[in-house]
């Protein structure tokens, strides 16, 4: 192949480095104002008031908004109040919003509104939500609007939604086991920190057009959610996207917009721009979801398992929006990887008084992956097992059932047992899992497997436009916004691929705005190389179909007897005797002016086929297209004396499909890894018992850093998605499934303990070892 | 509310500007001049997304003032033209958002320019000053290695 496999150049790769690269708060202009929140200090408590005096005294004060007369928003239950109304359920959340003709003044107004609370009992952590005769987080849980019919909330408790797998026999599955574990596992909310703060601006014309600009992984969700939150006419909000700088997952949820457009309304349409200060971004916009769960797993003589029961308590925090989701994804592929005939699994997702969760990285599946593996190593040891050889008999397989009882096929999951082979291999399990250097440090070694589907909405869109320019080249819109995962220089290299011509002659628009650009869906789920992809390929036979058609009166050829390559449409067994796209592209002009044709401009679209929901009491359904596997492996360097450690070498083989583009795929892998060692070593927001948020800065709340990098080994398995552009599987967030559970396996071989907590700080490994109750 | 006027040198240019005593370089950069390649990432010193060079040295503009500037040669982003620090960055894919990329960029060029003979420990210290959440640090370690080793191979 000519151009997908190698490593060609992000399309915007020179804007990077240059700083003009735009995002979304570098656009700045005379007659814009500020907006600044005012959020609450507390986590649950009654709003007893709220003073703006002083603030709408200042000089350059446009609008102070307070909550009350907005409806609720909310993607899956409407349970939440764009500004807090009577009470405040998070610390960090919007209690008051100001305008002003500049950010300093607006923050000095912010600054003087004085709000005085009355504290609540404080719902700290899911499992505490899930006890009977909990505090409420919403007392009035049944009165909301919500689109989810399938899994809905129950009124008089605080589970948003509850989730149920049953697949097989579960006592038979029991009898037939003679070594069974239980674990219980535990995450705590932690954040994106994408190193660009979320930002929106919003303008509203006379006409009553909206224009909203936004770093968004869903400015199509934006547009869609602002008309019906709001009533506005579809057609009259336009959402732009330029480059977004990072998201992780934490983009894809719609709360910027709905105050900033708040906030145009409030001062006449004037422009208004919402820029989050890292703590605001921390506290206030949605988080990473928190995640207790217990995992049950038996298994017969040979090691085969034969049960499983799993509950997960997901703390989707205090307003449900993108969590319910997220619980839905967790139980679809609640097993990890592994093939198991009889599954019990309850999903909760739980209000909690704690910030709101939005997608992370991997949908769910990192954090269950943590609660599987580290149940896998236990059951393992029980029935004296090797870690490795246990997964590679139990690895799920063409053939096998996946917990909603998809049948797998070789098209539709990867091949695990060779991604196991070479983790094996790599790093060097024959050697030991634990060798001992001395008194106080001993090398050791974990290993864990993952896999996911992308269970996104069964009619989620994804189309392509292209058009040509008169020199022949050819401008490729899709609504995918550039988030940083290279994805539309690959649909630039597919593009390349099928007409056999030269990428640097395809512009790709980095931009997106929903009125100019066709819709793809959100950029999550790693599904944008898959769906947009699948429609480039579709709007490159659209152009094909019409150069060929203009290009036959031209070359006064039958059509079959003409191909395309280099920018050329040429005789098949001629190649030398053909016109170029330039003279074609924008019509053809024969000797005497005659012209025919006129601009050729193609378009595809996809959307995703078969998917379904799940079924309510059992759960059977299609959730996703295809299930990509990854086994990963960690080796630590651990100090035993005061339960440091440093990560020496971190694996992950994943069954990619087919590479498109090497460099930008490793890249994606490694990054995902390193987020991946980054929140299981270390990130957590520390509550204190009043549930606020101890660490909200990037100091005390600290991502890994250059010199903690460990050394990076990924690999590629090729296992061809057959309906898949070229056979390419979605890969952006696989490296990161498995890193957490590996990480803890690793150190739970290390400290001679098993590790059930994240994040593995010194401390808790300390805790753990002595015995110390937290 | 005080105001100054204040001539700085930047990118080899003289820009006049007039700011408040509390403003900081990088909001007049982004805010007053237009060089938005600096970027607020937490404005606290934390992230490194905001750093430039003053006086041949990486600083977080976001740490100082800007009427500390006077006087004082300051390089953005945008003074940077096709050196060998942005064409390593690019071929080896350092950078993915490209939030954090200016920043890095210019710590590591002023790395290369003041410490030529770096080595893995003293690339540590300095580039441990930035984040980046998207890369693995691996490709972003390449692209610098690359430049000191060519740099070496000159001198
Ligand atoms: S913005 Fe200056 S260090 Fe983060
Ligand atoms: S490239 Fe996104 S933060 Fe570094």
């Amino acid at each position: 192949m000519r151009t997908v496999g190698s490593s060609v150049v992000r399309k915007e790769a020179w804007q990077k480095v240059t700083g003009t690269a735009k995002y979304t708060d570098d656009y700045a202009f005379a007659g814009l104002l500020h907006a600044k929140m005012v959020v609450s200090t507390m986590a649950h408590a009654i709003i007893t008031s709220i003073d703006t005096t002083e603030a709408e005294k200042i000089p350059g004060v446009r609008a102070v908004l307070l909550g009350g007369s907005y409806p609720l928003v909310g993607e899956a239950i409407r349970d939440r109040p764009p500004i807090a109304v009577g009470k405040v359920r998070y610390h960090g959340e919007p209690v008051a919003l100001v305008v002003a003709d500049s950010p300093v003044l607006a923050k000095k107004a912010a600054n003087s509104i004085q709000v005085l609370y009355e504290p609540l009992p404080v719902v700290n952590s899911a499992t505490q939500a899930f006890e009977a005769g909990a505090t409420l987080v919403h007392e009035k849980l049944g009165e909301y609007k919500r689109d989810n019919e399938i899994h809905p909330p129950i009124p008089g408790t605080n589970i948003a939604s509850h989730v149920k797998i049953r697949k097989g026999d579960m006592e038979k599955g029991w009898q037939e086991c003679d070594s069974v574990v239980e674990a219980s596992v535990s995450l705590s909310i932690s954040d994106h920190a994408a190193m660009e703060t979320r930002c929106s601006i919003a303008e509203i014309g006379p006409d009553g057009k909206i224009k909203i600009t936004t770093s968004s992984q869903a400015p199509f969700m934006v547009k869609r959610l602002i008309s019906q939150y709001f009533g506005e006419d579809m057609g009259k909000i336009v959402v732009e996207t330029p480059l977004v700088g990072g998201a992780f997952g934490g983009k894809a949820a719609v709360q910027l917009e709905i105050l900033v457009y708040l906030a145009s309304k409030a001062v006449g349409g004037r422009p208004v721009k919402l820029r989050n200060e890292r703590e605001e971004d921390i506290l206030t916009s949605p988080c990473h979801i928190g995640l207790d769960a217990t995992v049950k797993l038996g298994s017969d003589r040979h090691g085969k398992i034969k049960a499983a029961n799993i509950r997960f308590l997901w703390d989707g925090g205090a307003y449900s929006d993108k969590a319910v989701d997220l619980t839905r994804a967790g139980a679809a592929d609640c097993t990890g990887p592994y093939a198991i005939d009889n599954v019990w699994c309850d999903s909760y997702c739980m209000y909690t008084n704690h910030p709101y969760a939005s997608p992370f990285r991997g949908f769910s599946h990192s954090e269950l992956s943590f609660a599987i593996e580290r149940t896998m190593d236990l059951l393992a040891e029980k029935v004296g097992m090797d870690p490795l050889t246990f997964r590679k008999i139990n690895a799920i397989m063409p053939g096998n059932t996946t917990p909603t009882r998809v049948l797998l096929n070789n098209s539709n999951v990867g091949n695990l047992p060779k991604c196991i082979e070479r983790v094996h291999e790599l790093i060097q399990w024959d050697e030991g899992e634990m060798i001992a250097l001395d008194e106080r440090f001993v090398r050791a070694k974990g290993i864990s497997c993952s896999w996911k589907t992308s269970t996104i909405d069964p009619d989620a869109p994804s189309g392509v436009i292209l058009t040509f320019n008169p020199d022949g080249t050819i401008n490729l819109m899709s609504g995918v916004i550039e988030i940083g995962t290279g994805t539309k220089t690959v649909l630039a290299q597919l593009l390349a691929e099928r007409l056999n011509m030269d990428v640097n002659n395809i512009y790709v628009k980095m931009d997106v705005d929903t009125q100019t650009t066709p819709e793809h869906w959100k950029t999550v789920a790693s599904r944008g190389t898959f769906m947009a992809g699948k429609a480039v390929l579709q709007a490159a036979e659209d152009v094909i179909r019409q150069l060929k058609a203009i290009a036959s009166c031209v070359l006064r050829a039958p059509i079959e007897d003409l191909d395309v390559a280099d920018s050329r449409v040429f005789f098949r067994d001629d190649p030398g005797n053909g016109v170029h796209f330039k003279e074609i592209a924008y019509g053809y002009q024969y000797p005497n002016g005659n012209s025919i044709g006129g601009q050729i401009i193609g378009h595809g679209h996809y959307i995703l086929r078969g998917l379904t929901h799940m079924n309510p009491e059992t759960g059977e359904g299609r959730p996703g297209p295809e299930w990509t596997v990854t086994a990963h492996g960690i080796e630590v360097l651990f100090d035993r004396r005061d339960c440091t450690y440093k990560v020496l070498k971190a694996i992950t083989v994943v069954d990619i499909g087919k590479v498109l583009n090497d460099k930008a795929a490793r890249g994606q892998v490694m990054g995902a890894m390193s987020l991946g060692l980054s929140f299981a070593g270390r990130e957590t927001f520390v509550f204190d018992s009043l549930g606020r948020v101890r660490n909200p800065q990037l100091r005390t709340y600290r991502p890994l850093h250059y010199s903690e990098a460990p050394e990076y080994m990924v690999e590629f398995v090729e296992t061809p998605q057959i309906d898949a552009p070229y056979g390419a599987r979605g890969v952006g967030e696989h490296g990161l499934l498995g890193i957490p559970a590996a990480l803890a396996n690793a150190l739970s071989t290390a400290a001679g303990v098993s590790l059930q907590k994240l994040p593995l700080v010194p401390e808790m490994i300390w805790k753990a070892k002595e015995h110390v109750r937290p | 509310m005080k105001v100054h006027q204040l001539e700085l040198r930047i990118n080899n240019e003289k820009r006049m500007v007039v700011v408040r005593s509390a403003d900081t370089l990088l909001a007049v950069l982004r805010r007053n001049l237009g060089l938005t390649g600096a970027k607020p990432g937490c404005l606290n010193g934390d992230c490194g997304a905001c750093t430039i060079n003053v006086d041949r040295l990486p600083m977080k503009s976001c740490l100082m003032l800007a009427i500390e500037c006077e006087g004082k040669e300051i390089t953005t982003i945008e003074g940077m033209h096709n050196t060998p620090m942005q064409q390593a960055f690019v071929e080896h894919f350092a950078f993915q958002c490209g939030y954090c990329t200016s920043g890095f960029i210019m710590n590591a060029h002023s790395l290369i320019h003041n410490r030529p003979n770096a080595d893995n420990q003293m690339m540590k210290e300095w580039l441990d000053s930035n984040i980046c959440r998207c890369t693995g640090y691996e490709e972003i370690e390449r692209a610098v290695k690359d430049v000191l080793r060519k740099n070496s191979q000159i001198q």
